[in-house]
């Protein structure tokens, strides 16, 4: 076993470990913080098969950007400090959960390792794509069509989430004075 | 380095946030177990590029793509995330059941009732 495969086996364990956390912690800011480190993880992981910008870009965007934004989710949705035992699903439906993500588990892995088993992926050799110079090349010499397009769509959808977010902030009448909308509460307060 | 390395390591990540998308009952937990099965994806999206040893490098550009959707997934989901809070004051999935089929049953039962639970108007 080499050094990047050891490695690799690493930082899958963590990888694997911090996302059983995100998923079975108790406490809501500890999901975030755990998804941090997974994602970490497996920026490291792309980094080992000689992914460099890919990882980059998972550090800047998912780590720096999705997190934070998570973070502050959890912190407009007034989420608790602390433990909060209604996070998860009742039991019955935890335990179909189990018994369904165990079973695409064995599904995935028995087949992945009856298809591939002996393939190597090699990385020793000189050509390994994957440098920043060369991903930015593909990126704007091949697909530089469908990343214009990605580029509408993302614009599309931060104005659909302001939209979303936007405090009602009450209807004009005729002297164009603002008046605000009466709270929408349904209960009386 | 094997290929079933990455591949299985992919597998049991994708599993993990199937598990954490159909366990958890908090919208934001749910969008975060989203999040590693999208990052599953891509770590498969990657080590078969390696592996194919792509002119293009379409798996490498994929992940950025996929990357990028999922950015825009999290910013409209949050966004729908906190309408919903601000309306109804509650992030738990399980609450959200305005659109539930009538339960026959259910109905009987809160017929019954001396004083039937009353429904949030909205």
């Amino acid at each position: 076993m080499t050094l990047v495969e050891a490695l690799f086996g690493l930082l899958g364990v963590v990888a694997l470990g911090s996302g059983l956390l995100v998923v079975t912690t108790r406490q809501l800011v500890h999901a975030a913080l755990w998804l941090v480190v997974c994602l970490g993880a497996i920026a490291g992981c792309y980094l080992l098969l000689s992914a460099e910008l890919v990882a980059w870009v998972q550090v800047l965007i998912y780590v720096g950007a999705v997190v934070v934004l998570l973070l502050f989710g959890l912190m407009l949705t007034r989420a608790p400090i602390g433990v909060s035992a209604d996070l998860d699903a009742p039991p019955m439906q935890r335990v179909a959960a189990a018994v369904v993500a165990l079973g695409l588990a064995g599904i995935v892995v028995v087949s992945s390792v009856d298809g591939f088993r002996g393939e190597r992926i090699e990385l020793s050799s000189d050509d390994v794509g994957g440098s920043s110079a060369a991903a930015g090349e593909a990126v704007f010499r091949s697909w530089v069509l469908p990343f214009e397009v990605l580029s509408v769509l993302l614009l599309a959808a931060l104005v659909g989430a302001i939209v979303l977010s936007r405090r009602e902030i009450g209807t004009e009448d005729r002297t164009g004075s603002r008046t605000a909308l009466p709270p929408r509460d349904g209960d009386g307060r | 380095m094997p290929l079933l390395m990455p591949v299985v390591l992919a597998g049991l990540l994708f599993s993990i946030g199937a598990y954490g998308v159909l366990a958890r009952r908090n919208a934001i937990l749910v969008l975060m177990s989203v999040e590693l099965m999208l990052n599953a994806v891509n770590i498969n999206l990657v080590a078969f590029d390696v592996w194919l040893r792509d002119e293009l490098l379409a798996g490498q550009v994929f992940t950025l793509f996929v990357i990028t959707i999922a950015a825009a997934e999290v910013g409209l989901g949050l966004a729908i995330v906190l309408l919903v809070f601000r309306q109804r004051e509650t992030s738990s999935l399980d609450q959200l059941t305005e659109l539930h089929e009538p339960d026959p049953e259910a109905d009987a039962a809160t017929d019954a009732a001396p004083e039937p639970v009353q429904e949030r108007a909205s």
